[in-house]
């Protein structure tokens, strides 16, 4: 069930505000800056809920065959003729976009939190010389974003997808004076780049194998993918791989992850907005977009949801020894997301997708709350260390409120929104079966994902507890201009805190409502289910046995951190630390996976370069190469030149013996003789020799010697011979001419065939 | 008559700057503009007129110029060449413009060597008949070789001789290829003529076909420029003025592909289709080892020319594609090349105009002192690093796609789709890489602290820059956009470009099953096809066959040996 709206609408809004503040945007008040931008946001937000209200849920409702949705049609942008090796496949894409309910959540969480942080940003970016530039960029990444969630195709997804790439690459260098940030924005873009390759290689061969480039069309056409196989394994396993491969580029998993951490070197809000709760999602959203494929291979399911789960252990671990506010957010981050990954990898793509709808929540918060802690300690040397805080609640109440509630929420306790999500994606892992995957595999990964997410209930109490627990730490001059954040960047920490408290309720699980599916499930599964749920089976009371462990996880975790960090760190903690020396120092370091990179990776690329262009182009091409074609080019020059020494008797030399040369190959005799079989008796052949010479045909000095088979002796004759054969059979028939004025002979022969068959 | 009055009025722009007075600069500068937008005025008013649907030459014009040899002044244009005209018109006003105030010596010759220079280039893209264009080729050659020598860099001497060296050794071994070609046209047809319409009929042998490709393709190979004939292009780009840098890039490297799609393909298909594995091996390397080199200079103009290598491989493994796909996206990458590189090539010249410098290491920080100019440098690097909604990204994932679904080549050919996959899959690497030395230039030259006392006092862009550059700009995005009134111009050329390719390599696989004797000869295609003004052919008379004598013995049967008994 599908019908007709001005979705576009919905991202041009933001790109028109995009368009205003980055041409003329320095021309005006930065008053006029933040409304155009903030009016932006909020109109497109309220557009996507008008469609989602009075137009995609009366569809919804109506249930019917088909997804639900609302689509416009746009234009048609790729285009190429039919023909070739396509045979009379014709290239031809709309540039179409489509609401249904998938896209419904993305939309929604895009442009409600977008319109939050825009809304904060007005107060935290207050003092910047280029307000208007970074709405302006601010405006263009959630238009890109929108485009991403909205777009009806692949190609139309993947310019979403690199335009938020671009976006996130100028507001991670936003401050690029500052050689770090310039980097970071690089790096962010050059291994997101990564990943689009395989995603670009993803859309060939599903081209290749479906000739459509439309979600819809893939879909119809997914039996021709199923249907082959490539290198052994089956088509729809390289394609999903090569998708897979792309997510970890866009949503930081290993071995792709490293940009997010270095990404926190934009400003606050930009952390918020892009690399926690839209962009970085954006790969589990096309997984789940995709769901239809994903169930297809299993073997690829699996991999996503193991290294969803390595990546969620492994950031947590990485997460401990941060001393940056923001850094131990970035890898909260890429655990988080690598739970996602743990959902849709294991079939639980409405998990997934929910716990990337109230993640966005409680983790936009947690960075705007960090924006307004550092706000606060913006005279402190680094604002963001979390050594130099503490005691932070009273100064900062609102801020530590809501701070609070979002770490209840992340780390899982019952009823905030985490809880809900994440005990969903732990219950479905435990669950996990598919065909080829071992049954023990699911454990694991539960296993895994919980530890994960003990990890992350203990580093998120101690980012907590060191920033608002105990005295506070800093020095004095900083601690006199500490103060709440203004209502600008306030109001939208209420707001997501109410919001991390609210949205878990529309996931309750089944088992707790008398086996209703919960609202979000059903929301998203309706029609032909573009987000296709492998099922669960489980007792009710298994079920209630895992919540309780999810739940004691992020109870012990909190209680752990409460024990060692509560009003600052314990001197025993911090002598453990000590005692704790290179391992903590390893953590710390991240476990130099960036050097190791830089020394595997980027340092090698670099001298190869450089020695390609040394050795190859300058080397061998310029010196080598054209060295040799000028050496020999000058050398004939030279050789020619020395004939040119203007003694007319050397030249006359050199002439006549030039002409006596050409005289003397002009004039050998021709030996060229045709063979005319001209029967007489007894299978006799008679042969003619025509020795044509220039002009002098059989000139009389010219001797003839014959031999018409090979064992018969030379014979002198004329120009004509006659041969007679008593038999059939093959014969040779050879002639030499001589020329006794030249002094010249030639000698040729022809093979004949004599009679018989 | 329309098209031929808008390739001409250029050289009478040259004509009338010659006469202006020397000290008149400004004149002669306005004659320059005059024309040059005139000209494309015109061109504007041919795309217009051009019927999409029709496939063929269009809008064209045949006047003999020396009848007795069958040289004629014939032009038209068609879907492929229509866009390259407006490309070419489009590129030269803002050349002249972007060199009002960089070049202020000898402005006469300066304005009449680009007017000359455009109506060679338009010349060349609509010729029709072979013997004129390669009078427009060689045209094209000698402005430019003023261009960089008179008004380049240190180095212009030698960076002009070796541009003229390396496009003539190319163009005379395509002489040679020509004039076979006439001669035998003449043996085939009885009729000596340089007509493109007629001369696409001959059909020469696979053996004959090998050795004129190779010698079309060596002119058009170096003016690519592929691996590994491409060093002319650095050395050119860094010497030549902004201007010229802008035209070579825009333009210049265009004929190379363009001479492949015209000629070489269609005259020698069996033979294109036998170098095809070879040339995509090549478009492939020059992708990566042209992204590679340019990661490794510290000259910004070299960065670009080398980033050149690297897009032109792009266009030409499109076209190695054999389908639609794959020769519209070399087209349409053609375009957007023209747009992002020559953007690029006046971003490097405005700071050069200021600094005189082009290293890498001069700059930094330039993004907080020029704002606007940042943001034009940023649109054209990201329209050539591919990013989507832009224009380049359109023509590269057109000919990959294309490349990635190439089928078998016809006529038996034994390059599987493995081979095609493999190659795209290769050549996608480019736009990561294209992202490495773009953005690390970008990142040099306009991030970090802006520490050079040089660079403290540089204006941001004059109202005169930013028009040069607005042009380009809204080009880029709209080719992103709205890529398909462009596209879909072009499709029934290309359809009847593969249409003739197929046909024609069809004709040769049956040419050889039917001749007994297994050999090819030159032919004309389709068969029974007769050249205009051929001479009227007699029936050869019935030849009497040998009788054998009244004997009743068994008939000697004659075969003539193999070849090679004789001995001298």
């Amino acid at each position: 069930m599908t019908s007709d709206f001005p979705l576009y609408l919905i991202p041009l809004l933001p790109l028109i505000g995009a368009a205003i503040n980055l041409l003329f945007g320095k021309r005006l008040s930065k008053d006029t800056n933040h409304y155009i931008a903030i009016t932006a946001v909020g109109g497109a937000a309220v557009i996507a809920i008008h469609a989602c209200v009075s137009g995609l849920w009366p569809l919804w409702k109506a249930g019917g065959p088909g997804t639900p949705s609302l689509t416009w049609q746009g234009w048609e942008w790729l285009h190429g003729a039919a023909g070739g090796g396509m045979g009379e496949t014709a290239v031809s894409l709309k540039a179409a976009l489509v609401l249904d309910p998938l896209s419904a959540v993305m939309v929604l969480v895009i442009t409600l939190i977008g319109f939050l942080i825009h809304l904060y940003s007005a107060g935290y970016m207050a003092e910047d010389k280029r307000y208007a530039t970074y709405f302006g960029y601010l405006n263009l990444f959630t238009g890109a974003m929108l485009i991403l969630v909205l777009g009806d195709s692949l190609p139309v997804m993947f310019v979403g997808w690199e335009g938020v790439g671009l976006c996130s690459y100028l507001l991670i260098g936003f401050w690029f004076d500052v050689d770090k940030n310039a980097n970071a924005g690089r790096k962010a873009f050059v291994v997101n780049r990564i990943g689009d390759f395989a995603f670009l290689l993803g859309i060939f061969l599903t081209f290749y194998f479906t000739k459509s480039l439309s979600f819809s069309g893939v879909r119809d056409g997914v039996g021709e993918i199923t249907g082959s196989r490539i290198w052994g394994a089956p088509a729809q396993f390289w394609i999903c791989l090569l998708f897979f491969i792309g997510a970890c580029g866009k949503s930081a998993q290993i071995p792709l992850y490293v940009w997010l951490p270095d990404a926190m070197a934009g400003p606050t809000p930009v952390s918020a907005l892009i690399h926690a709760a839209t962009m970085v999602t954006a790969g589990v959203y096309m997984i789940a977009r995709l769901s239809f494929l994903y169930v297809t291979a299993p073997t690829v399911m699996a991999i996503v949801a193991g290294v969803g789960a390595a990546t969620a252990l492994f950031a947590a671990i990485i997460g401990f020894a941060q001393n940056d506010l923001k850094k131990v957010l970035a890898y909260s981050t890429v655990s988080q997301l690598g739970l996602m990954f743990v959902g849709v990898g294991t079939g639980n793509f409405t998990g997934g997708v929910f716990h990337l709808m109230t993640h966005a929540f409680f983790k936009a918060g947690l960075f705007l709350g960090a924006g307004s802690v550092m706000h606060a300690l913006h005279h402190a040397k680094d604002p963001g260390d979390i050594r130099e805080m503490g005691g932070l609640r009273r100064k900062l109440p609102i801020t530590h409120i809501t701070f609070l509630i979002y770490c209840i929420a992340i780390a899982g306790i019952p009823p905030l929104a985490g809880f809900f999500s994440k005990d969903g994606i732990l219950a479905g892992a435990f669950a996990f079966t598919a065909p080829g995957v071992p049954r023990f595999y699911g454990h694991l990964i539960w296993a895994v994902s919980s530890l994960a997410s003990l990890g992350t209930a203990v580093y998120m109490f101690r980012l907590y507890f060191l920033t608002f627990t105990g005295k506070f730490r800093g020095d004095h001059h900083v601690e006199t201009h500490l103060h709440e954040s203004p209502a600008e960047m306030t109001i939208p920490l209420i707001v997501l805190g109410l919001g991390a408290m609210a949205v878990g309720f529309v996931g309750i699980p089944a088992f707790l409502r008398s086996h209703h599916e919960p609202l979000f499930v059903r929301w998203l599964s309706s029609g032909d289910a573009p987000v296709q749920a492998l099922a669960l089976h489980m007792s009710s009371s298994r079920e209630w046995l895992l919540m309780a462990v999810a739940t004691g996880a992020g109870v012990i975790g909190i209680i752990v951190a409460a024990a060692l960090w509560l009003g600052g760190p314990r001197p025993a903690v911090v002598s453990l630390g000590n005692g704790l020396g290179p391992v903590k120092k390893l953590v710390a370091s991240k476990f130099y996976i960036d050097e190791l990179y830089d020394l595997v990776l980027v340092r090698p690329f670099r001298w190869l370069c450089m020695a390609v262009y040394q050795i190859v182009d300058r080397f061998i091409i310029e010196t080598l190469l054209l060295g040799l074609v000028t050496t020999l080019v000058d050398f004939s020059g030279r050789a020619l030149r020395l004939l040119q020494n203007g003694h007319v008797q050397r030249y006359m030399v050199v002439t006549t013996m030039a002409l006596a040369a050409i005289l003397w190959f002009g004039m050998r005799p021709s030996d060229e003789f045709t063979v005319q079989p001209v029967m007489g008796a007894q299978n006799t052949i008679s042969l003619h020799a025509n020795a044509h010479d220039y002009g002098t045909p059989n000139a009389p000095q010219r001797k003839y010697k014959w031999k018409c088979a090979t064992d018969d002796p030379w014979k002198a004759g004329g120009p004509d011979k006659t041969c007679e054969y008593p038999n059939p059979g093959k014969y040779e028939v050879q002639l030499e001419v001589h020329d006794d004025l030249w002094g010249t002979s030639n000698k040729s022969s022809k093979l004949i065939r004599v009679g018989g068959d | 008559m329309l098209l031929t009055i808008m390739l001409l009025l250029p050289l009478l722009g040259a004509l009338i700057v010659a006469l202006v007075p020397r000290e008149e600069e400004g004149l002669a500068r306005g004659v320059g503009y005059l024309f040059t937008i005139a000209t494309f005025i015109l061109s504007i008013a041919v795309a217009l007129r051009f019927k999409a649907a029709q496939g063929g030459m269009q809008l064209g014009l045949a006047v003999p110029w020396v009848p007795s040899l069958g040289i004629s002044f014939k032009v038209g244009i068609d879907g492929i060449s229509l866009w390259l005209m407006l490309l070419t018109t489009f590129l030269t006003p803002i050349c002249l413009l972007s060199a009002h105030k960089a070049i202020d010596k000898k402005v006469r010759g300066f304005v009449a060597a680009f007017l000359i220079l455009e109506t060679g280039m338009l010349g060349a893209f609509v010729a029709q008949d072979l013997f004129l264009f390669y009078v427009f080729w060689e045209v094209m050659l000698v402005p430019m070789y003023f261009i960089i020598g008179v008004w380049g860099g240190d180095r212009r001497i030698y960076a002009s001789f070796k541009f003229v060296i390396y496009t003539m050794v190319g163009s005379l071994l395509m002489l040679v290829a020509i004039f076979y070609l006439y001669v035998t046209m003449h043996d085939v047809s009885g009729v000596w003529t340089f007509d493109m319409e007629q001369l696409r009929h001959l059909v020469l042998t696979p053996r004959a076909q090998i050795w004129c490709f190779l010698a079309f393709a060596s002119a058009f190979f170096i003016k690519v420029p592929m691996f590994p004939a491409h060093t002319w292009l650095p050395d050119a780009h860094v010497q030549a003025p902004t201007a010229g840098s802008v035209i070579l890039a825009g333009v210049l490297l265009k004929f190379g592909v363009y001479g492949f799609l015209r000629f070489a393909i269609p005259l020698f298909p069996w033979a294109a289709t036998w170098c095809s594995p070879g040339l995509a091996i090549l478009a492939v390397i020059g992708i990566v080892y042209g992204s590679l080199v340019a990661f490794a200079q510290d000259d910004m103009k070299r960065l670009v020319a080398y980033s050149s290598v690297a897009h032109m491989g792009f266009v030409m493994l499109g076209v190695m594609a054999w389908n639609a796909a794959g020769i519209q996206g070399a087209i349409f990458t053609m375009l957007s090349h023209g747009l992002t590189t020559g953007g690029l090539f006046l971003a490097v010249g405005v700071l050069y105009d200021r600094r005189h410098k082009r290293d890498i290491a001069e700059y930094g920080g330039i993004a907080a002192q020029m704002p606007r100019y940042a943001a034009m440098f940023l649109i054209c690097t990201m329209g050539s690093i591919g990013l989507p909604a832009l224009s380049g990204f359109v023509g590269e994932f057109m000919s990959l796609l294309g490349m990635f679904n190439a089928g078998p080549l016809p006529a038996g050919f034994k390059q599987t789709l493995w081979h095609s996959r493999i190659f795209a899959i290769i050549a996608t690497t480019g736009v990561v890489l294209g992202a490495v030395y773009m953005l690390w230039m970008f990142q040099k030259v306009m991030f970090g602290k802006n520490a050079n006392p040089k660079n403290q006092s540089l204006k941001d862009l004059s109202g005169r820059e930013v028009a040069m550059f607005l042009p380009l700009v809204v080009g880029i995005f709209w080719l992103g956009l709205f890529p398909k009134g462009i596209l879909n111009k072009m499709d029934a050329s290309v359809r009847g470009y593969l249409d003739e390719y197929r046909a024609k390599m069809e004709d040769i696989r049956n040419f050889r099953q039917d001749d007994a004797s297994g050999e090819y000869r030159h032919h004309l295609w389709p068969e029974g096809y007769v050249v205009p003004g051929a001479p009227v052919v007699r029936q050869p008379e019935p030849t009497v066959e040998a009788q054998p004598a009244p004997q009743p013995a068994p008939n000697p049967d004659v075969a003539p040996a193999p070849p090679g008994g004789g001995a001298p």
